[in-house]
């Protein structure tokens, strides 16, 4: 079996979504444990030392390669699966199952997932871009990360829609961190336990801590 | 419970043939007695409709017993209404009362094309098994129970996977039309016995290229497999199917 029969199969398919999924999930960690240096109450002084470390060195600036490829190809493939998955039922039912047997979010993934994205388009647009491109594309002069972030996040339309990329994320990941590890085959109850604990509060603690920060810039919490 | 009886609106799904466009036809129904299984109360419906010279509802059935898995009706937004655990035949009008109106429609998925009405063609399940679904050897007349050593955890966890009757409403519940949770019945209850463990690699390797080649959907672990399962067949599987899959193709030249 070449390893493109093994990937292009249904569970192959599935098994790429797992696997980019989890590792945005370890960026995730990064990335929440990173920011939320913005509640030091030092005027941004370890947030700037932070957002320096990597946005300066060269390793982390390889992994943001990696981290591109990850969630492109989670992306893609994600909504290429949504619409072949959508199109295996030509015909639907005139009464709907609804929520008789599996929960709103399981079957809303891809929705979750789109409004997820919108949000990282106007996220990447807000400080990626203009930091990077200030440094060249390279390791040259960086912004003030912090600065921009009290300027971003002082129109309200940027908030709310931070707020609904960290309620979409919550969602997202309340099914898709368990399900990553069934479809790795964790079909062990007692570890399946365990993964549904840690999922659940993955899901509610990093979102929300994700979404407490445009909410402690924009009423100068911070 | 005390006997009595129900007059009922039913709406249902007819369909000439797998190219002719369906339609939901309403009919009314009266004296059903709360005793009756669900298709014995269409059994009186089509009765009444032969003598009147019309078309009757085609409909598969065969052990009425919960056994077989050829009723396949979904009912009210249900594969098999609305009973935990059951099958169509094993519905009974108890379920109902005085008045009430009930949607009947086919499983719906382009791998279940409907022959007529309410029934479907489910032979992708057939060939799903051909592709690998069995234990390649001549069994002969039967060896001493005990000459080969099954772990009795083993032997249930198999058992409790061969309970799947292959009634599709698996395929039926999921908004993916997937087939993974019948797949995984299958790949489970020969790779946890001895006699199906040397064939555990390339069997699930070849009953997922079939299941894909059939027409239906990849897995999202929604559940809704598992909830309408007549024989309470576990979501379980399903990671156990996609860990023997991994396993092979890892390995598999
Ligand atoms: C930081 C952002 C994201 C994280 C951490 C994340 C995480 C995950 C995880 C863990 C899974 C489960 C994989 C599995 O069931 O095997 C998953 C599935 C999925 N994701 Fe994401 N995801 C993110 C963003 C997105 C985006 C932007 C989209 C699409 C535009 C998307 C679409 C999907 C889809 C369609 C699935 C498959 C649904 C399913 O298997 O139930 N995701 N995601
Ligand atoms: S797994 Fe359950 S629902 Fe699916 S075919 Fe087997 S018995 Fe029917
Ligand atoms: S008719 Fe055999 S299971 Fe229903």
């Amino acid at each position: 079996m070449k390893w493109s029969e093994l990937f292009t199969s249904s569970v192959g398919k599935k098994v790429i979504m797992a696997l980019t999924g989890i590792f945005l999930i370890l960026f995730l960690i990064v990335h929440v444990g990173l920011n939320a240096t913005i509640w030091a109450m030092d005027g941004g002084e370890m947030f700037n030392k932070g957002a320096h470390f990597m946005g300066s060195n060269i390793v982390p600036r390889i992994l943001e390669i990696g981290l591109f490829a990850g969630i492109i190809l989670h992306i893609v493939q994600g909504l290429m699966l949504e619409f072949q998955n959508r199109s295996k039922r030509k015909q639907g039912y005139a009464v709907a199952m609804g929520n008789k047997g599996s929960k709103w979010y399981s079957r809303s993934m891809g929705v979750l997932g789109t409004l997820i994205l919108l949000f990282l388009v106007v996220h990447i647009a807000d400080f990626w871009l203009p930091n990077r491109s200030n440094q060249g594309f390279l390791l040259g002069e960086e912004i003030n990360l912090y600065d921009k972030m009290q300027e971003v996040f002082k129109q309200e339309w940027v908030v709310a829609l931070y707020l609904l990329g960290c309620f979409s994320l919550a969602w997202h990941l309340l099914h898709g961190f368990q399900s990553a590890f069934r479809t790795f085959g964790v079909s062990n109850k007692k570890y399946l336990a365990l993964i549904n604990c840690v999922g659940i509060g993955f899901s509610i603690i990093v979102p929300l801590a994700f979404a407490m920060m445009p909410v402690s810039f924009y009423f100068g919490w911070v | 419970m005390e006997q009595y009886s129900m007059n009922l609106t039913l709406k249902v799904w007819r369909q000439k043939n797998a190219n002719e466009q369906g339609r939901f036809d309403t009919y009314q129904v009266k004296d059903i007695s709360s005793e009756m299984s669900f298709l014995e109360m269409i059994d009186v419906l089509n009765e009444e409709m032969i003598r009147e010279g019309k078309d009757p509802i085609a409909f598969d059935h065969d052990c009425r017993e919960g056994i077989c898995g050829m009723c396949s009706m979904y009912i009210d937004g249900r594969p098999h209404g609305p009973w935990q655990n059951n099958t169509v035949c094993q519905l009974h009008m108890r379920a109902y009362k005085d008045g009430d109106t009930i949607v009947i429609e086919p499983w719906r998925a382009n791998a279940f094309p409907v022959i007529k009405d309410l029934m479907v063609d489910r032979s992708s399940f057939d060939r799903i098994i051909q592709a690998g679904g069995y234990i390649s050897v001549n069994t002969g007349s039967p060896v001493d129970a005990n000459a080969i050593p099954v772990n009795k955890d083993m032997a249930d966890a198999s058992f409790a996977a061969a309970a799947c009757i292959g009634c599709g409403a698996c395929v039926s519940a999921c908004k993916n039309s997937s087939a993974m949770l019948f797949l995984s019945a299958k790949v489970t209850h020969l790779a946890l016995l001895p006699q199906g463990d040397p064939e555990r690699r390339s069997r699930a390797l070849k009953m997922v290229a079939q299941m894909d080649k059939e027409g239906f959907g990849a897995c999202t672990n929604t559940g809704a497999c598992e909830a309408v399962c007549p024989k309470g067949i576990s979501i379980e599987n399903i990671a156990r199917l996609n860990r023997e899959y991994l396993a092979a193709g890892l390995v598999a030249e």
